[in-house]
């Protein structure tokens, strides 16, 4: 009796498999994508290695002057001499403790607030939220209980904008989702304010927002009572964001069943319970994509200060290519800049993508 | 100068009209010493005007003139605290109170001077704009410009200047207007165009920025008049004459040939009654400007005169090395002339 034995499977052909089959899959699968391909790596040849060279293999690490900078590539010379500058602005060099301290409070304070077993996270994260602010102000602006006094027209750099961006975002949140709250509101008063607030200032750009408030709100005060600029700035970012914010939040709010208000109630909920335990929960987490995004459109429009003098980081920039001993120094800065931002920027993507995967618990199907 | 009237001007004027009024003789001399330093305004960053340091301190011709004035008043010139302020903020800024002087790079027009409710206190730098191009050109005078690309900073007085002066020689021109001085120093520099337009301090600094800067020449017409000065608010003569004579001791003191390190050992030593009478040995001058005895000796021992202000921040002894040329004293062929202390 013979058995009949099946032949072992033959390898699939080399040009399906491995790297070569990606290639012939994914790049080079019919003649538009091989075009396609081919000019993509022609581009990429043409920017890459230049780039390459300007930024690293050409360009000067080491000295202290502009005279230093004798290749042709990048003169980052020119960053690490002004480094401190664009962290920090003016602040008194002898006082930067204070913001290094006042930065990582906020780094170690917030830092239980991602540990998963944490028990009574939420009385704890808004313990944080209202003692730090005041300890943070305490700590950067100083002039009571034995600080310095460090005006806010010192302050500068990186620091000015993480400020104005925190102070923005932690502002706008919580009036935004009160301004959503009271679009959705049966009372017509309310509804009528919160609608027209955030028509107001949606239909403002933040730069005529922040010239208003820098160029004509000064005529209308009385002569010597002048307002912190940075004050100024802050409010009408807060408000500004606090629309775009509303709005998102509306979103959510409109996403959710009636069914879940309807329980809500039947569970013999008022209304501030029903929003806060049963309604926000689901609107919020729904909304993470929308309310990142504004974040993010907020930490990069801190640098429209500029127009009213305020040295956020892009100024600060700015401002040191105009010190003679450094002039053309332009391209380098604008580099440093970008890279600091997108640092930033993607750093809060990639958190609120991992929100997203954490609270991720229903609507799965 | 480096901002056209633009209609919010206008506008800020309409509202600034209602509130200058306040000002008062002797008013901000009060305020200035009872808070204990001059809140002054400047840019928000000029090569050789005013810009910061890497350590963080304020330099510049248009930071001087306010250090200068601090001297005057407090016998310390770093008794003052700098505004930086943009083009457009700078008029409010001043009318509001919030500074006590404006030394920041402004044109001294008639406009300014009567709608704006600003006084002038005088001239810190005579400056107009110029053209800058690459030798390769082979032009040796802005006469030769026909039909060249021209690159032109947008918002400024520079685009009406450059197409009056064009339009009077009959020349035609193109203009590519750049909103940053980079990017007009780069365009030059790619050759998208042949010719930089702007104020001539700022050809100098933007001449600095290119990769050759050898190869390229300040042309030597100037098509503007761009009288740059301190600025107070219309209303308070105390002051004014407090920062006018200022900068007029400084003037002084350059043409009797006295200078921060000789002020101290002439101020005791000196003969010559125009300078005693300068620095306080000889009569009451300060007190009639309602200043210490003392107060340009002490203007020229901590600032300098106006010819080592002028080297320091945009002469030889910079990276600009602008000539004296319009800015050199009377007497050596410029328009610098301060009236005598008598």
């Amino acid at each position: 009796m013979t058995t009949h034995t099946f032949k072992p499977d033959l390898p699939p052909p080399t040009m399906s498999v491995g790297v070569l089959g990606w290639l012939r899959a994914n790049l080079f699968s019919n003649w538009f994508n091989t075009l396609l391909t081919l000019l993509a790596i022609y581009l990429i040849w043409l920017i890459v290695p230049p780039l390459l060279k300007w930024a690293f293999i050409e360009a000067d690490w080491t000295g202290t002057t502009r005279a230093d900078c004798t290749s042709d590539g990048a003169c980052w010379v020119f960053i690490k001499q002004r480094f401190s500058q664009f962290m920090y602005g003016f602040y008194p060099a002898e006082l930067r403790w204070r913001v290094d301290m006042a930065a990582w409070l906020a780094v170690i304070g917030a830092a239980p607030l991602f540990i998963r077993q944490m028990p009574r996270k939420a009385v704890y994260g808004l313990g944080f939220l209202v003692v730090y602010p005041l300890v943070a102000f305490w700590l950067l602006h100083g002039g009571f209980l034995g600080l310095e006094d460090v005006p806010t027209s010192r302050w500068g750099g990186l620091m000015l904008t993480l400020v104005i961006a925190s102070v923005g975002i932690a502002g706008a949140l919580p009036l935004g989702i009160l301004l959503a709250l009271g679009r959705r509101s049966n009372m017509p008063a309310i509804r009528v304010i919160s609608v027209t607030f955030i028509e107001f200032w949606r239909g403002v750009p933040l730069i005529t927002v922040l010239f208003m408030s820098s160029v004509m709100l000064p005529l209308f005060l009385p002569e010597g009572l002048s307002f912190d600029k940075l004050m100024r700035a802050l409010i009408g970012v807060i408000l500004f964001q606090s629309a775009y914010i509303a709005e998102v939040v509306r979103g959510g709010l409109q996403a959710i069943p009636k069914g879940q208000y309807e329980a809500a109630a039947a569970m013999g909920l008022g209304y501030w319970r029903m929003m806060g335990l049963v309604i926000l929960p689901q609107a919020l987490k729904l909304v993470i994509p929308g309310i990142v995004n504004t974040f993010i459109a907020l930490f990069k429009d801190t640098s429209l200060v500029i127009i009213i003098g305020l040295f956020d980081l892009l100024n600060s920039i700015k401002q040191a290519t105009t010190d003679p001993a450094w002039l053309g120094m332009a391209t380098e800065g604008y580099v440093f800049a970008a890279l600091v931002f997108w640092i930033f920027c993607f750093g809060m993507s990639r958190y609120s993508q991992h929100l997203e995967r954490k609270l991720d618990t229903g609507h799965k199907r | 100068m480096k901002m056209v009237k633009t209609t919010l001007a206008v506008l800020t004027t309409a509202a600034v009209l209602g509130v200058s009024s306040f000002a008062q003789a002797g008013a901000t001399l009060d305020a200035v010493k009872k808070k204990g330093f001059v809140q002054c305004g400047i840019s928000d960053g000029l090569p050789g005007f005013s810009y910061a340091d890497a350590k963080g301190n304020y330099k510049g011709i248009d930071v001087d003139v306010c250090r200068a004035v601090a001297a005057a008043v407090f016998g310390d010139a770093s008794k003052v605290k700098f505004s930086p302020l943009t083009a457009k903020e700078r008029f409010t800024a001043l009318q509001s109170g919030e500074v006590d002087v404006l030394s920041r790079n402004t044109t001294w027009t008639s406009s300014r001077d009567s709608a704006m409710g600003l006084n002038f206190a005088g001239v810190t730098y005579y400056d107009g704009q110029g053209f800058l191009v690459n030798k390769k050109l082979g032009v040796s005078s802005a006469k030769e410009l026909d039909g060249a690309t021209v690159c032109i900073q947008a918002g400024t007085t520079t685009e009406l200047n450059l197409a009056d002066y064009f339009r009077a020689n009959g020349l035609k021109y193109t203009p590519i207007t750049y909103d940053t001085s980079d990017e007009s120093a780069k365009s030059l520099e790619s050759s998208r165009c042949d010719v930089l337009t702007s104020d001539q301090s700022q050809l100098y600094a933007q001449r600095i920025k290119l990769a050759a800067p050898d190869d390229y020449v300040v042309l030597p017409e100037v098509i503007s008049k761009e009288p740059l000065g301190p600025a107070v608010r219309q209303g308070d003569e105390e002051w004014f004459d407090i920062v006018r004579w200022s900068l007029f001791a400084m003037l002084n003191a350059e043409e009797l040939g006295i200078d921060s390190k000789n002020v101290e050992e002439q101020a005791k030593t000196t003969k010559n009654p125009d300078v005693a009478r300068l620095l306080g040995a000889e009569g009451e001058y300060g007190k009639d400007l309602k200043l210490p005895k003392d107060w340009a000796v002490q203007i020229v021992k901590q600032v300098g005169n106006y010819g080592e202000i002028f080297e320091r921040n945009v002469g030889g002894g910079s990276e600009l090395k602008i000539e004296r040329g319009l800015n050199a004293l009377w007497n050596k062929g410029g328009l610098q002339y301060a009236p005598p202390v008598r």
